[in-house]
């Protein structure tokens, strides 16, 4: 189902200086790593294939930026005043003019294949098995564990401040509580708001939706190795913007079971907030 | 006060020669409008810059080193993004240069309405002074300024910012655009009926094209840029919920209502640049535009389609596949009439000789960092990368790309080009290049830098950020220095030519500067085209 991009082959070595700045080795897996350029290293289909698509890109934009830069530096060099003295006076060549507008347009349907393709992987859902409410609040993020009557369970996430960070945890990124979710699941997102628009992301998991106040939006992902996955709130929600993280901690679907009997109880005991209100929400899409 | 410069109907008093403050404060006159809307957006391009170097300190290193309040960097966002929108790149592409250049270029002694003409410019500096003031009214609580980015999004902009701040911004906002919006009348007046005898609209220089599409843009985009703003005002104040869901309003309404008014406004700061790099290829390159016009109607078909694709900027609010499917591909189609430019302003200097001075860098530097910004809104078009991309520093980079050193860099094109016209001194050619040279550094420093930390996943308009993307944020601090530094070298220059006085005569670019202004005197006489000019050839 892919476009093979090696197609593009004689434009490698046009885009070589390019891509070399652009393939470090340092990418980040859940969070970002210092000098790193490149996207987030991918745990899903999705991010796959974002991160594929994009590569693709990167070459065909390098490939038209260097194209033009070089034809830049050969007028300068052929045409300037000491060069070619006495200025042609061309200012039509038909054949040209179409080429010009024909090639972008067959460039940019053989852009569109792939492109709608990975807008349908990423907006058609496959069935959930499990299903996450994400609210966002100023400035936090609360979670619900549809369920059951008396089973679902809701918990809040804010961020560590840089004070009581514990070693590993990333400053700006670690949260209180973690989302868990099960390993090779796929794991449906339902997004709201309660205030302002905030947007919940994770970038190895090549997902971000607004959470919308009177909407509900919802993603999905299917993360394939186990991990602590990291976000931040991707619209301006006002004071705290920056510091509203999302963290997604991955397990084996054994470690998953348990996390989901202690929260219930753990979640339940505390009671934060009422949960059986909500426990009605819808869990099957 | 008959002046003795005229020689007109002693009735005519709008040829009066008023002198003192009363020349400038009730001009009619096209030039000195021109001049006022150059000095103004100056003015504001510092406060906007000022703005936008507070933010580099903040960001330069993690943590929070200036700001005692992560939202007061929010206001200086929001402050930064609508004072060089509305009140440096417009005022000074639209009102400052097209006011000066396009009655000259089309052999009209004037602009159509002069009076309208000086309400435009006394409105738009009442709007800079309430989007000031708004900066010192309580916005969110506890905090002064509106921090909500120059999208002005509700429901931040309603519950966020309880304080009057952004009403100040809103009132700002319609006095801005209803400035435009006279101003654009004006120019559609007198482009379609005060063009010199023989000037047909296809022998029509193609800045005056850019222009004329540029008002066509602002005629139609900025009404209803003031009709979600007024929903906004009464959203906030007299209890209706247009934008509300309580109330059975949707956030979402408005961001539809604010990007039909917004992306075409991203191509009312960039066509009127087009139209200038135009003309300075082609009078360096000593050769007339190549495909003249392929060129004016890329311009028509960038300002048609430009409406037609608002919802790329609302890629992750949640809108349907098939939505997001139209919006991928009437975003990617701009890239055509995009490409229809680049190539031809290349195929303008193919064969041509090419005189490499200061507005000709400036031109050239333009073609390649536009095109730059130009292929990363093609990735970004595709809503698939772009649900990666969006509200992360890769679309900071995109559109800094575009305008900062898109028409921010035409602008500096048209200044040097422009001003030995505009004032009749020469700015020393080397103070342009060293300007450009600083400029090209410091902005690449400055923007390139933040593809990588957007695609590493840096989110947009964060006070503070993950260490690990110090180092990138730490170069583009760098680079913002330097890009200042360079503006000291632009006003060193322009203080010199005023000092030394060198005169520049009437045509200073030789034969390749083809348009009506360089028949005149530099500066243009008060009152030009007593006899107006007939067009025989086509002069583009």
């Amino acid at each position: 189902m892919r476009i093979d991009f090696l197609r593009f082959r004689p434009l490698f070595a046009l885009t070589l200086a390019f891509a070399a700045l652009a393939q470090p080795a340092l990418a980040g897996t859940g969070q970002p790593s210092p000098w790193q350029m490149t996207f987030q290293t991918p745990v899903t289909e999705v991010a796959r294939y974002i991160d594929w698509f994009h590569d693709g890109l990167l070459w065909l934009i390098g490939a038209v930026v260097l194209f033009v830069l070089a034809l830049l530096i050969y007028v300068m060099v052929r045409f300037n005043e000491k060069a070619n003295p006495t200025p042609s006076k061309t200012t039509h060549n038909t054949l040209i003019e179409v080429a010009w507008t024909v090639v972008p347009v067959l460039i940019l349907i053989v852009i569109a294949v792939p492109s709608f393709r990975l807008l349908k992987l990423q907006l058609v859902p496959p069935q959930a098995d499990v299903v996450i409410k994400a609210t966002g609040h100023t400035w936090y993020w609360s979670y619900e564990y549809p369920g059951n009557e008396g089973e679902s369970f809701t918990f809040d996430a804010n961020m560590i401040p840089d004070d009581q960070l514990q070693p590993g945890q990333p400053r700006l990124l670690a949260t209180d509580n973690e989302v868990v979710v099960p390993v090779n699941k796929v794991v449906l997102v339902q997004v709201t708001a309660a205030d302002v628009i905030h947007a919940f992301a994770v970038p190895s998991f090549g997902i971000k939706i607004d959470a919308v106040p009177g909407r509900l939006n919802e993603t999905w992902f299917r993360a394939e190795q186990e991990g602590i996955y990291y976000g931040q709130c991707s619209e301006l929600c006002g004071q705290n913007h920056a510091f509203m993280p999302i963290a997604i901690r991955v397990v084996s679907e054994e470690q998953y079971a348990a996390w989901l009997a202690e929260a219930k109880q753990r979640f339940a005991a505390t009671g934060d907030r009422p949960v059986t209100v909500a426990s009605r929400a819808p869990a099957a899409e | 006060m008959a002046s003795p410069a005229t020689s007109h109907q002693a009735h005519d008093h709008a040829h009066d020669l008023p002198r003192g403050w009363q020349r400038w404060m009730n001009s009619t006159n096209h030039k000195d409008i021109g001049t006022l809307y150059l000095i103004f957006s100056l003015f504001a391009g510092l406060v906007g810059g000022a703005l936008s170097i507070g933010m580099r300190l903040e960001l330069q290193e993690p943590g929070m080193q200036f700001f005692s309040n992560p939202q007061t960097f929010n206001v200086f966002v929001t402050g930064h993004g609508l004072i060089m929108v509305f009140f440096m790149v417009m005022p000074a592409l639209i009102g400052g240069f097209g006011n000066w250049f396009v009655p000259l270029m089309i052999g009209a002694p004037d602009m159509a309405f002069p009076r309208m003409n000086n309400i435009s410019f006394w409105l738009t500096v009442a709007a800079f002074c309430l989007l000031i003031l708004s900066l010192f009214m309580e916005g969110a609580p506890g905090s002064t300024g509106f921090g909500g980015g120059w999208t002005v999004y509700p429901p931040l902009a309603v519950q966020g910012h309880p304080g009057p701040a952004l009403d100040f911004g809103i009132l700002s906002l319609h006095l801005a655009g209803a400035a435009s919006i006279l101003g654009a009348i004006n120019f559609i007046t007198t482009i379609l009926n005060m063009r010199a005898p023989g000037m047909t609209l296809h022998k029509m220089p193609l800045f005056a094209w850019g222009v004329l599409v540029t008002a066509f843009l602002l005629l139609l985009a900025l009404p209803v840029l003031a009709g979600a703003i007024t929903m906004l005002l009464t959203d906030r104040n007299f209890g209706t919920t247009f934008f509300d869901p309580a109330g059975g309003g949707d956030p979402i309404l408005y961001q539809h209502l604010f990007w039909f008014f917004g992306h075409p406004e991203v191509y009312i700061m960039i066509l009127p640049a087009f139209g200038i790099i135009s003309h300075i290829v082609s009078t360096f390159a000593k050769k007339p535009i190549f495909g003249y016009l392929g060129m004016a109607y890329a311009m028509v078909a960038i300002g048609v389609v430009g409406f037609i694709v608002w919802a790329h900027h609302m890629y992750t609010a949640g809108l349907s596949l098939d939505t997001q499917r139209y919006f991928v591909f009437a975003t990617m189609v701009i890239a055509v009439p995009t490409g229809v430019k680049i190539f031809s302003w290349i195929a303008t200097m193919w064969g041509g000789s090419i005189r490499f001075t200061s507005p000709m860098i400036w031109s050239i530097g333009f073609i390649f960092l536009f095109t730059v910004g130009g292929v990363t809104g093609v990735v970004l078009a595709n809503a698939g990368v772009d649900r990666a991309l969006h509200d992360t520093y890769y679309v900071v980079a995109h559109f800094h790309y575009v305008l900062s050193l898109g028409a921010v860099f035409a602008l500096f094109a048209g200044w040097y080009y422009w001003f030995p016209k505009m004032s009749g001194y020469v700015i020393p050619d080397w103070i342009g290049k060293l300007h450009f040279w600083v400029s090209f550094i410091g902005a690449n420093l400055l923007f390139f830098p933040m593809h990588f930390s957007g695609l590493a996943g840096m989110p947009r308009r964060y006070a503070d950020y993950p260490d690990a993307y110090a180092h990138w944020n730490l170069i583009s601090s760098i680079g913002s220095y330097i890009f200042a530094v360079g503006l000291l070298v632009f006003f060193y220059g322009v203080a010199l030519a005023f000092v030394r006085k060198q005169q520049a005569g009437d045509n200073p670019w030789g034969a390749g500067a083809t348009t009506l202004e360089w028949t005149l005197s530099s500066p243009p006489p008060f009152h030009q085209y007593e006899t107006l000019p007939k067009i025989t050839s086509s002069g583009h």
